[in-house]
């Protein structure tokens, strides 16, 4: 079931819409977190939510992410489905304990008798000279947790579906959001001006309930010479690197990293024998490794190159360089071509 | 009547006649002041009362008088208005787009500048990062705080940190985090080192009224009282954390400074912007800490004159006259009254130190911007982002580094833009 209307959205347009469907459609939703409810968040996300659904459902917090995460798994098993906010993924970690101890494995140790279904939004990622304490992206720490569903959307269309397949979701999601992306695509050149999601074919976005499927990967072009494996803000960098090349990539937006869509990845690494994996974490033990490994073990008589991994550097992120630092268009269509030209 | 989950009132929003009958405000001089070596017990009055030293009409009253001379005096005033000029100054160049980010400290000069006045030079401080008075106070330079502010080749965090994000190892003022409380616990810490050690000297940590929320403040409070650490924990109760308001962090009719006898440290609940009363009670628990007799957690009423951050619109959520009703006052314009009132100081002198501090702070931007910032002149070497991130750098960093120089050249190559 579908609305058709459609409406031209930014990502924080849409996410906001998601969290005004679902609270409207059911009340056991709640939103939290801090300066969420009166002003409606740093980022503007949950605008105007606490004045048309008040302030039982919609709740300003203290500055305490612990605090936060281990409300939401007690309203969440007392029948609710919160949707916490930690204002940036970077200050996640004092709810750390609650989400991995806690929230993932509520179900499995309890056999079943506990469940949590919360939904833990938090912006990631870099690009807007937030030094080392407003850029992390954090996905690795999560995905490598049993029990946790990981997900990040690269547009306002998915963001709004994969945010309402989330609150649905009877398990546990950690939805990143890539603040880069908030109010428009960034294709990795500083250099260039700012553009919006206007005139974006996936920010053309219904206005009322869909959902995106969580597990589902989308393919954001076709291509036979390489495969690219991506999320968030790197698919737009990789689609720009790609075009700035010429190379004719497949370019996969994973969207959830948890559940991981295998079948997608495997068909296009399958055709094209190549494989280049990009995101913006740090390299070491990040989200890339699993998947090279996963790939290698799937399609290891497909390929005829090795894999290739691009990613943030192995160092905190730093204010001054930060363009430095970023997996920009330069670093990733350099990766394309040595990895286009690689002869098995 | 079916329950409902209560949630805590607001007095003013825009468009409100700012309220502030919450804050509870006692006379000038009223307060008793306790020997430093009471216990907690003798003192648990003191979290619930408000100690001031300075009245109305710019008079020092009763037993929390400092007795300070008139030239400590119009140097805590020199301090907090250099404090505020810089602070103007920096605002606008965020402003022009010179520095990426700042946050003022605006109305709030009082609690760093006569808390640092009133520690020893040897005793450690950990702020938080709306503290920059404590840097001034220690001496640490205008050239230097504006050089980190503009990542620039003299940067004191080599370009790694956001701006204020400050530290000084010279004048043992600890690095700021961005993240919030993490610096209480840590000032506990240091202080049990240096019982360890046998050695003298406190430590002081800072903290906004919110960042009382996070488990950190819990795990200080009771380490302190546990070890009875040599340590001055400070929650400066501005009022606004953001958005949220104080009663959001367990504010409503209960003080901060409350929370210390709740565990056993003994709590003062003072004026912020009096600056005799900040530097009295900081000297108090300072004496206190140093005599073997424990922490203490002082609470700093006070208000957040200005935004969070460069990054925040505050009329969006309080009353834009909020500053105008505060019945605290402006910590500056107080001390100018009392110091007026004692016959040192007048107008025309206010006026020129004024002029001089601006001419001061300018002065030191022409010296700063010299070594660069992130959009003009020189900038720093880009391959600082693999040093220190061990002591020695590894080899999957130095393969980093090298891959990093070879994208750089190419970069330069492509575009004829010199690489940094």
């Amino acid at each position: 079931m579908s609305d058709p209307a459609t409406k031209g959205m930014s990502m924080i347009q849409a996410l906001n819409s998601a969290l005004d469907v679902m609270l409207a459609r059911d009340s056991t939703v709640v939103a939290l977190g801090e300066d969420v409810g009166y002003f409606g968040g740093v980022f503007r996300v949950t605008e105007g939510l606490q004045r048309k659904y008040g302030t039982q459902r919609v709740l300003d917090t203290p500055i305490a992410e612990g605090g936060i995460i281990g409300a939401a798994i007690g309203m969440a098993v007392n029948g609710l489905r919160p949707v916490a906010e930690i204002q940036f993924a970077d200050y996640i970690y004092p709810a750390y304990d609650q989400i991995v101890s806690e929230l993932a494995r509520l179900r499995y140790r309890s056999g079943g008798a506990y469940t949590a279904p919360v939904t833990i939004r938090t912006p990631c990622g870099g690009g807007i000279r937030g030094g080392q304490t407003h850029s992390q992206s954090p996905e690795g720490v999560f995905a490598h947790v049993s029990g946790l569903q990981t997900v990040m959307p690269s547009n306002p269309y998915d963001a709004k579906g994969l945010l309402i397949a989330a609150i649905e979701s009877d398990d546990p999601v950690i939805f990143f959001e890539p603040k880069r992306l908030y109010n428009g695509p960034f294709d990795g050149d500083p250099q260039q001006p700012a553009t919006s999601w206007a005139d974006h074919p996936l920010a053309e976005v219904p206005e009322g309930y869909y959902s995106v499927p969580i597990g589902q990967a989308a393919i954001r072009k076709a291509g036979e010479a390489l495969t690219v494996v991506t999320y968030g803000t790197m698919v737009h960098v990789c689609l720009a690197a790609a075009a700035h090349t010429g190379i004719d990539a497949e370019i996969i937006d994973l969207r959830s990293m948890v559940p991981l869509d295998m079948d997608t990845i495997a068909t296009s690494v399958e055709k094209t024998g190549r494989c280049l994996i990009a995101h913006e974490a740090t390299r070491f033990a990040g989200f890339g490794a699993e998947l090279s490994a996963s790939i290698q073990e799937r399609c290891f008589w497909s390929l005829e190159a090795p894999i290739v991994r691009v990613a943030g550097w192995d160092t905190p992120y730093p204010h001054a360089f930060e363009w430095e630092y970023f997996p920009g268009k330069v670093r990733v269509a350099r990766a394309l071509q040595e990895l286009a030209q690689t002869v098995s | 009547m079916t329950p409902q989950l209560y949630v805590p009132t607001v007095p003013a929003r825009p468009g409100d006649t700012p309220d502030f009958s919450y804050v509870q405000v006692s006379a000038a001089g009223e307060i008793a002041r306790p020997s430093p070596a009471a216990t907690v017990a003798e003192t648990a009055s003191l979290a619930e009362t408000l100690i001031r030293v300075l009245d109305e009409s710019g008079q020092a009253c009763g037993p929390w008088n400092p007795g300070l001379d008139p030239d400590q005096l119009r140097k805590g005033l020199e301090l907090m208005l250099r404090t505020r000029i810089f602070d103007d100054s920096m605002q606008r160049r965020q402003r022009q787009g010179k520095i990426t980010f700042y946050m003022r400290s605006y109305g709030e000069e009082a609690v760093s500048v006569a808390a640092a006045m009133a520690l020893l030079a040897d005793d450690m401080l950990f702020p938080s990062y709306r503290n920059q008075g404590l840097f001034l106070t220690r001496g640490v330079s205008l050239v230097d705080l504006m050089c980190q502010l503009l990542s620039n080749t003299r940067d004191m965090c080599k370009g790694r940190q956001l701006p204020v994000m400050y530290h000084s190892g010279e004048r043992k003022i600890f690095s700021i985090s961005g993240n919030l409380a993490t610096q209480f616990p840590q000032a506990v810490g240091w202080a049990m080192a240096a019982a360890i050690k046998g050695e003298l000297n406190v430590a002081a940590a800072w903290m906004g009224e919110g960042s009382a929320a996070e488990a950190d403040f819990h795990h200080a409070l009771l380490f302190a009282k546990v070890y009875r650490a040599p340590v001055i924990l400070n929650v400066v109760n501005n009022q606004w954390a953001i958005s949220t308001f104080q009663g959001y962090a367990g504010g409503e009719q209960r003080s901060f400074a409350a929370r210390g006898p709740g565990v056993g440290v003994a709590g003062l609940r003072v004026d912020g912007n009096d600056f005799l009363a900040v530097y009295a009670a900081t000297a108090w628990a300072a004496e206190r800490a140093r005599a073997g007799h424990g922490a203490t957690l002082i609470e700093w009423v006070t208000y957040r004159a200005g935004a969070h951050s460069t990054s925040d619109d505050p009329t969006r959520y309080r009353p834009r006259e909020e500053f105008s009703q505060w019945p605290l006052g402006d910590p500056v314009d107080r001390l100018k009254r009392h110091l007026c009132a004692l016959g040192h100081w007048d107008e025309k002198a206010h006026q020129e130190l004024i002029h001089s501090l601006e001419e001061e702070v300018a002065g030191a931007w022409r010296d700063a911007i010299a070594y660069g910032s992130l959009s003009e002149g020189v900038r720093l070497d880009p391959h600082l982002m693999f040093t220190d991130v061990y002591k020695d750098i590894p080899p999957h960093l130095q393969a980093q580094s090298a891959a990093l120089a070879k994208e750089l050249r190419e970069i330069s190559a492509e575009t004829g833009v010199r690489s940094p």
